[in-house]
């Protein structure tokens, strides 16, 4: 089977620079946000916010992750997981409202933003079994 | 001509590896895991198990990372050898019957984080939960491992020291 030579030269381009962009280019710069934080966000019927970090730290260690910080204040929770890749991860903890909280995770695999919404599904049904909680989708 | 497209194809596949589908759900030996990893201590003095934690972790030659005492969590790390005899010794083979010098593993930076926890049903008592990862890295600099240790009697030796710290008996949980 032959190849023209233009599909060659193409795909050696896009294994150039299909997973690179320039260096200074992502710093300001992000996915398509609202669609990404609705995969990353759940509203939970709870307001005891230190409880929601303590599970939070809870399911990051039965998914392999060690807790590089956390601030009670902020309600942030940082992680890593190594498993032969890296996994890091950030989850915020805020208060919607009087009787809710909006949990957001927003994750690294390896070197790229996670921005598909099934391994945010999976942390949340991961954090939803620890909470014994119904959870809901953000608005 | 085929082979440079095929070449490239993997090329282009293993540059953006995919997340293993595994990555955030709960592995099946998740429960054992948390067992393995978890003690029960008769005491609801969480600063108590931190602050033993820390002289356990200190004795151990561990630098603190990051604290949070309010969270009741703790993340130390510390560099260690990660030569191995077998492997040099490869190398050395290697490079006197083809002259070509390969990489060793050199170092090892192991993390440990620690939490601490009420016990849901008995409010006498309290969970510790330890995890440990290793990263390995070469004499070059380049990292060529990143794993969690899952030595169960590495679990233990830290227990029995915090017990000894803590003047305290771990359980299991």
């Amino acid at each position: 089977m032959k190849y023209p030579i233009g599909i060659s030269i193409a795909i050696v381009l896009l294994v150039l620079t299909g997973c690179s962009t320039p260096p200074t280019k992502k710093i300001m710069a992000g996915a398509d946000q609202v669609e990404l934080r609705s995969y990353q966000s759940r509203g939970f019927d709870t307001a005891d916010k230190t409880m929601m970090l303590r599970t939070v730290i809870a399911t990051l260690q039965d998914l392999g992750f060690i807790v590089d910080q956390a601030d009670e204040e902020l309600g942030v929770v940082t992680g890593t997981k190594l498993a032969g890749y890296q996994v890091r991860m950030t989850v915020s903890v805020r208060a919607q409202g009087e009787r809710q909280l909006l949990v957001r995770s927003s994750a690294y695999f390896n070197l790229s933003p996670i921005e598909d919404a099934l391994p945010y599904q999976d942390f949340f049904t991961s954090l939803e079994k620890a909470l014994f909680l119904t959870a809901h989708d953000a608005g | 001509m085929k082979s440079i497209v095929t070449v490239a194809l993997v090329l282009l596949l293993a540059g953006c590896v995919a997340i293993p589908p595994d990555a955030f759900k709960l592995p099946p030996s998740s429960l054992a895991d948390r067992q393995m990893q978890s003690r029960v201590f008769a005491t609801t003095d969480h600063t108590l198990l931190l602050a033993s934690s820390v002289s356990v972790l200190q004795d151990l030659g561990y630098v603190l990372d990051a604290t949070n005492s309010r969270l009741g969590m703790l993340t130390a790390s510390k560099e260690i050898s990660a030569q191995n005899a077998t492997q040099i010794i490869g190398l050395v083979l290697l490079a006197a019957f083809t002259g070509q010098s390969g990489s060793a593993d050199e170092k090892q930076k192991i993390r440990i984080c620690l939490v601490v926890n009420r016990l849901p049903n008995d409010s006498a008592a309290s969970v510790a939960r330890i995890t440990i990862q290793r990263i390995v890295s070469n004499d070059v600099g380049m990292v060529t491992a990143v794993t969690q240790i899952t030595e169960p009697a590495l679990y233990q030796t830290f227990f029995d020291k915090l017990a000894k710290a803590a003047f305290l008996e771990a359980n299991a949980a």
